[in-house]
């Protein structure tokens, strides 16, 4: 067992030093991230904003109606929900999803191209698959998140504001005072910060389990599902430290 | 020319190749024949570098794949195409951007230029007009042609075929079977080409390494096939009793 994790270890490594390697050629390199930036970063806008506009509501909520009480101060229910979104939310718990929807979409691709001998094809040609395929996929995920972050914490608070205007349970002004109650841009930051990583996470880890499929369709089933797994456990153990050294 | 020398290889304990030595001719189809699972595969992987054999040497014009460096070895895959058992066509791009997909990773003409080449290799393989399809969109043949003209796109002094009429009706097998014995005459090319399609045998073999259990068992050109009085080979190229009663008459022909 823990062979094997060495093991994979190595392989991963391996792999990652192929993958980060000049480019043969810079144009091919910005056609494929170009396309990478399409698939991975903009595809992921919508359900970034519909799942982060609904727990955005979903806090103020909770924290207005179950938490707060007479001797609390008013601005307690917007000030948590704008901290929890920029803390853990838009980074950690969204790498998650995108971990779900973003990683599996890697490690299927890859692994078809495995498969079908593609992969083979761009080896005889002479041309680095590992930098070609993987590259840009992770060039394009790591640049493109912090603009999901950003839009994950204008959502939530765009979903809290729903709740004050639309359903009356907290009133806009209480609201508004808490989401400016004492503003620390740095929590913005490590949220960002954070997101790089998880970013990285899945996009290297997702191509590695595509990249080293061996047999048919059940395998890159399989791979994918890993690939899911593999990335969530990392995001989650890497959230502790991360968070531990940015505080 | 290629030769290859005492080459071996096993998997997991298990020995695939025996000791093969042959050599390939330039300017040729050269054939490898054997039953399925015989290791036609994993000789012709062995050969491009796929694999690493365990023990032997392969040379190309005199140079040693085996020994090569990783940089001398992708510098030598510039001068091979390969045509893979399932096409291996890119399929997220269009059939234009595979052919030229090679040129736009290798070559420093310009875009023009670029295409006009694609174009041309394109139109080798009679599939003008289909230029702007992905490869979901292209019959079995049709693919096995675009793979072509993405082989030869970078004007390769080595072809490798993998079963290339596999699952191709024979109609469409021998159209496939011309165009790689026609290419090869044109621009001198090694061929290398993996087959148990017994009309290829006839067809267009010139130069035929038969192997057995991943052993070279007999090699010749497509005349001695059949006249050949090896009885492995007969029994795999006459597999059945209708070609068995061909192979008779023909022979009767001849004396
Ligand atoms: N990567 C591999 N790992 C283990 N065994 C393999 C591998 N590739 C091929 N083999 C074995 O080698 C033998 C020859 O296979 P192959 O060369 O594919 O035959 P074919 O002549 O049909 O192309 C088979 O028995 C196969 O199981
Ligand atoms: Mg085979």
């Amino acid at each position: 067992m823990i062979r094997k994790m060495l093991q994979s270890l190595g392989e991963y490594l391996l792999l990652m030093a192929r993958t980060f390697q000049r480019p043969e050629r810079m144009r091919m390199f910005l056609k494929q991230y170009y396309k990478e930036m399409m698939a991975l970063g903009i595809n992921s806008v919508g359900i970034v904003l519909l799942i982060s506009l609904f727990i955005g509501a979903v806090i103020c909520i909770q924290i207005k109606l179950n938490i707060q009480s007479a001797w609390m101060p008013s601005w307690v229910s917007g000030y948590t929900t704008r901290e929890i979104m920029m803390l853990e939310f838009s980074s950690a718990i969204m790498c998650l999803i995108l971990a779900g929807k973003v990683g599996s979409n890697i490690a299927s691709e890859i692994g078809t191209m495995r498969i079908t001998q593609q992969i083979d094809a761009l080896d005889i040609m002479g041309v680095n698959s590992a930098s070609y395929l993987i590259l840009p996929k992770v060039a394009a995920l790591v640049s493109f998140i912090p603009i999901l972050v950003t839009f994950s914490v204008a959502a939530g608070i765009v979903g809290a504001y729903c709740t004050a205007y639309l359903a009356n349970i907290i009133t806009p002004a209480d609201l508004t005072l808490g989401l400016q109650h004492s503003f620390t841009p740095w929590y913005f930051w490590m949220g960002v910060i954070k997101s790089l990583f998880f970013a990285f996470i899945i996009a290297s880890v997702s191509s590695y389990y595509g990249y080293n499929v061996k047999g048919g369709s059940i395998e890159v089933g399989k791979a994918s599902t890993s690939a899911v797994v593999s990335c969530s456990v990392l995001i989650l153990f890497s959230d502790i430290f991360l968070t531990q050294l940015l505080s | 020319m290629i030769a290859v020398e005492n080459i071996s290889k096993s998997f997991d304990g298990r020995q695939v190749l025996h000791d093969i030595s042959v050599e390939f001719l330039n300017g040729r189809t050269n054939l490898i024949i054997g039953q399925s699972g015989s290791g036609k595969t994993v000789l012709l992987n062995s050969i491009v570098g796929l694999h690493q054999p365990d023990s032997g040497h392969i040379y190309y014009d005199g140079r040693d794949i085996t020994v090569m460096s990783k940089k001398e070895r992708t510098m030598l895959r510039r001068e091979i195409g390969m045509l893979f058992q399932g096409s291996a066509l890119f399929d997220s791009m269009t059939l234009l951007e595979n052919v030229m997909f090679p040129l736009d990773m290798f070559s420093d003409k310009s875009y023009k230029e670029r295409k006009a080449r694609a174009m041309l290799c394109i139109d080798r393989v009679n599939l003008l007009g289909s230029e702007y399809k992905h490869p979901a969109e292209l019959s079995g043949g049709m693919q096995k042609r675009a793979a072509i003209a993405r082989a030869i796109a970078m004007e390769p002094r080595y072809l490798f075929c993998d079963e290339p009429n596999s699952g191709l009706d024979p109609k469409t097998s021998l159209v496939i079977d011309k165009l790689i014995s026609e290419i090869t005459h044109e621009n001198n090319i090694t061929t290398i080409v993996n087959t148990h399609d017994m009309n290829s045998v006839i067809g267009i073999g010139e130069n035929i390494l038969f192997i057995n259990n991943g052993a070279a068992a007999w090699q010749g050109n497509s005349k001695e096939v059949l006249t050949s009085n090896n009885k492995m080979l007969n029994d795999f190229v006459f597999a059945s009793e209708f070609s068995k009663q061909l192979r008779q008459d023909i022979l009767a022909n001849i004396h």
